[in-house]
């Protein structure tokens, strides 16, 4: 209902804005400045090692390169997909057959 | 002992030229021989924010290509002693500014002794902007409470610590300033735009002020005269404050907090 919607609380717009910005910068830094120069290469090839062993979405894979204190983290955030489909039923080969 | 000094942002329409009128302005006041330079060739502006508009002869470029002498092309500011301006050229030739020139007439400004120049630059991460940085001691970068302002921002630091004479030649790294513009304490209070803290967090560098969003700004530009020759306004204030804290004294950041105001006041404000 639109009433109780109302007091429903929607994130903040500008809390969404800085979620997005420490992304987006820290990804720019990581690939312009203060990161090594194989960190793009890098994230391509663990990728796609990961891909090997199981069908990912690229939109659900995220790597961050933080800095906390003296150390920088490498952060890989993948989203497996749900458990795979059951395998079909039997019934379909044997009548083919 | 002069410094170099650009007011730089990456995305256009934050307030560059501006401040670059108003903090020339305001040290000039302070007794400094001051020069502020246009490096926006083709698209200069600063003589108009600036009211100078209709004394413009010679220009920036001329003064690169040897037509005009430095002494020439500056205009001094009717209004406040020890100010001048240098304004850019309408040429559209991009490659107006080359290092040796800007720098040949930079290091002529620093024997005219001119203790501030200050550079006003343009908008984009393109030649003119890296000329306008080249040289630079110091910055100050203008960014608005806004997703796009913040990571340009972020993209002409990195330019900042990479692209410039003293990253070239391995001198200290330039200092830099954060200047936050349009701020509006209120949208900040309702969670509708990024705080202070949020983009001092981003963009970690030290924080030189807050510019609160105000009709004064306009009202200054359309006459042609900084806001900060008015003193009564809230932009005034705000760039006074930048101006002695850059000139090393301790101010107390204002125009981050939403102004109490009374009842009555609300009503007829």
């Amino acid at each position: 209902m639109a009433f109780f919607d109302y007091f429903k609380r929607a994130p903040k717009s500008a809390s969404l804005a800085k979620d997005r910005l420490s992304i987006i910068v820290a990804r720019e830094r990581a690939g312009t400045r203060s990161g090594p120069d194989y960190l793009p290469a890098l994230q391509q090839e663990l990728l796609a090692v990961i891909a090997r062993y199981e069908t990912i979405d690229l939109a659900n894979v995220t790597v961050n390169l933080d800095k906390s204190g003296g150390c920088e983290v490498l952060e890989l955030n993948i989203v497996l997909p749900d458990s795979p489909p059951p395998p079909p039923p039997r019934l379909s080969q044997t009548v083919s057959v | 002992m002069s410094k170099v000094v650009v007011i730089t942002s990456g995305k256009g329409g934050v307030g560059k030229t501006t401040t670059s009128a108003n903090i020339a302005t305001g040290i000039a006041q302070q007794g400094k021989k001051t020069v502020a330079i246009d490096f926006d060739v083709g698209l200069r502006n600063l003589d108009l924010v600036m009211g100078c508009e209709r004394r413009v002869v010679y220009d920036f470029v001329n003064v690169i290509r040897n037509e005009a002498k430095l002494q020439q092309a500056l205009i001094r500011d009717k209004r406040v002693e020890n100010l001048y301006i240098l304004p850019a050229s309408q040429t559209r030739d991009k490659d107006a500014l080359d290092p040796e020139g800007v720098g040949r007439v930079i290091e002529e400004l620093k024997q005219m002794g001119f203790e501030y120049i200050i550079c006003d630059s343009p908008a984009g991460i393109e030649k003119g902007a890296q000329m306008a940085m080249y040289f630079a001691d110091e910055a100050i970068v203008v960014t608005n409470p806004e997703v796009s302002s913040v990571r340009d921002s972020d993209r002409v630091l990195g330019l900042l610590a990479a692209k410039t004479s003293r990253a070239e030649l391995g001198g200290p790294a330039i200092r830099t300033h954060l200047l936050l513009t349009r701020y509006s304490p209120l949208m900040v209070k309702r969670g509708e735009m990024l705080s202070v803290g949020d983009v001092l967090e981003l963009l970690g560098i030290p924080l030189l002020g807050v510019i609160p969003e105000s009709k004064a700004v306009l009202q200054s530009s359309n006459k042609g005269a900084p806001a900060i020759l008015d003193e009564t306004t809230d932009v005034a204030q705000a760039y006074l404050d930048v101006v002695f804290r850059y000139l090393g004294q301790e101010r107390q950041h204002r125009f981050i907090e939403e102004e109490k105001r009374s009842f009555l006041g609300r009503l007829f404000g």
